[in-house]
């Protein structure tokens, strides 16, 4: 039940930059509104953040070196693929991903 | 008083997938080296899935918070847009109400939270009861992973929770995007220049980089494909 201090200021940091892309537009946006170009290269975002960090935990696990042969995570991440696109649903594409990479490893 | 409690129970699918979700961010965190306390701060503060996950997986990594922060930051840039598209069913709120509901905004409230507003249209306390409840239920779960961790003892099989996140994550936001095969460029990009990125300075700078590429692919695609008019 300890709480470091450099993990709070992280916390806090976080935090902060996570509120403001929340609050912002929701209190300021009934007045101002962004331009087209904005929204249309904003609304890509999320999408290259998510290709990037699964195309690097799968293929590159350490951080290091890129694994291809022998890499269960690559046949395991195609299973939640599937599932989403058949179900739309977050948790049972986590569950069978999870499901398949135990059952490979 | 009855608005609040409409909103919690529209919350229940949300509820169900954060006990499933804030369970395995729980046992990530455990095994990264966070205590309770510092999983309850976490969950409770930052309250953002994939950010957790960002923040749990590069700390590990020994990631300088000068790293950590702008990466999250990226992470939740997502928010803007969320933000500003409940932003007219909620005009008649004021403004330090907006920014409390606001604190609360994550992908899955969104969801439900704009689901509800095209058929009756939002308010205060019915938006509260949804937040509150979808908030409680991911730190209980968080709290709850970690507690299971030790008994998982196998957390190299839980930690792929994360990247199966994230992938599932990428589907339902690609499912919904105006322009999908622009988007597929988009995704397909950013994975090829992350891993080239990450190979070549191996650190947090290779996901800024592949999505600035990224969706800066995106625009310039759409742009020649739709005009400069549509």
């Amino acid at each position: 039940m300890h709480i470091r201090p450099e993990f709070l200021a992280l916390v806090l940091a976080c935090a902060l930059v996570t509120a403001l892309p929340r609050v912002l537009p929701l209190v300021v946006l009934s007045r101002f509104a962004l331009p087209r170009w904005l929204l249309d290269w904003l609304s890509y975002v999320p999408i290259a953040v998510l290709a990037a960090l699964t195309a690097i935990e799968v293929l590159v696990p350490g951080g290091q070196a890129l694994v291809i042969r022998g890499n269960v995570a690559i046949p395991a991440v195609a299973a939640a693929f599937a599932v989403a696109a058949a179900t739309r649903s977050l948790l049972l594409a986590v569950l069978c991903g999870v499901a398949a990479f135990w059952l490979l490893s | 008083v009855s608005a609040f409690w409409g909103g919690v129970r529209a919350s229940l699918p949300v509820v169900l997938g954060y006990l499933g979700i804030g369970l395995a961010a729980g046992v990530v965190e455990r095994a990264a080296g966070l205590s309770y306390a510092e999983i309850l701060l976490l969950s409770t503060v930052l309250y953002a899935g994939s950010a957790q996950f960002v923040l749990t997986s590069l700390l590990a990594l020994g990631a300088p918070a000068s790293a950590i922060v702008p990466t999250v930051f990226l992470v939740n840039l997502r928010h803007l847009l969320l933000s500003a598209a409940l932003a007219p069913a909620l005009r008649g709120v004021p403004a330090w109400k907006n920014a409390l509901l606001g604190l609360q905004l994550t992908d899955e409230t969104f969801v439900v939270a704009s689901g509800h507003s095209a058929s009756k249209g939002l308010r205060f306390g019915w938006m509260a009861g949804l937040n509150l409840s979808a908030w409680t239920a991911w730190a209980a779960a968080n709290v709850a992973g970690a507690a299971l961790s030790g008994l998982a003892g196998e957390t190299r099989v839980l930690g792929f929770a994360l990247p199966a996140m994230f992938a599932a994550l990428l589907v339902l936001q690609l499912r919904i995007h105006r322009h999908f095969r622009t988007a597929l460029a988009v995704a397909a990009l950013a994975a090829a220049a992350g891993v080239a990125a990450q190979l070549a300075v191996a650190g947090p700078w290779a996901v800024v980089a592949a999505t600035v590429l990224g969706a800066s692919l995106g625009l310039l695609l759409q742009s020649c494909t739709s005009g400069p008019n549509s």
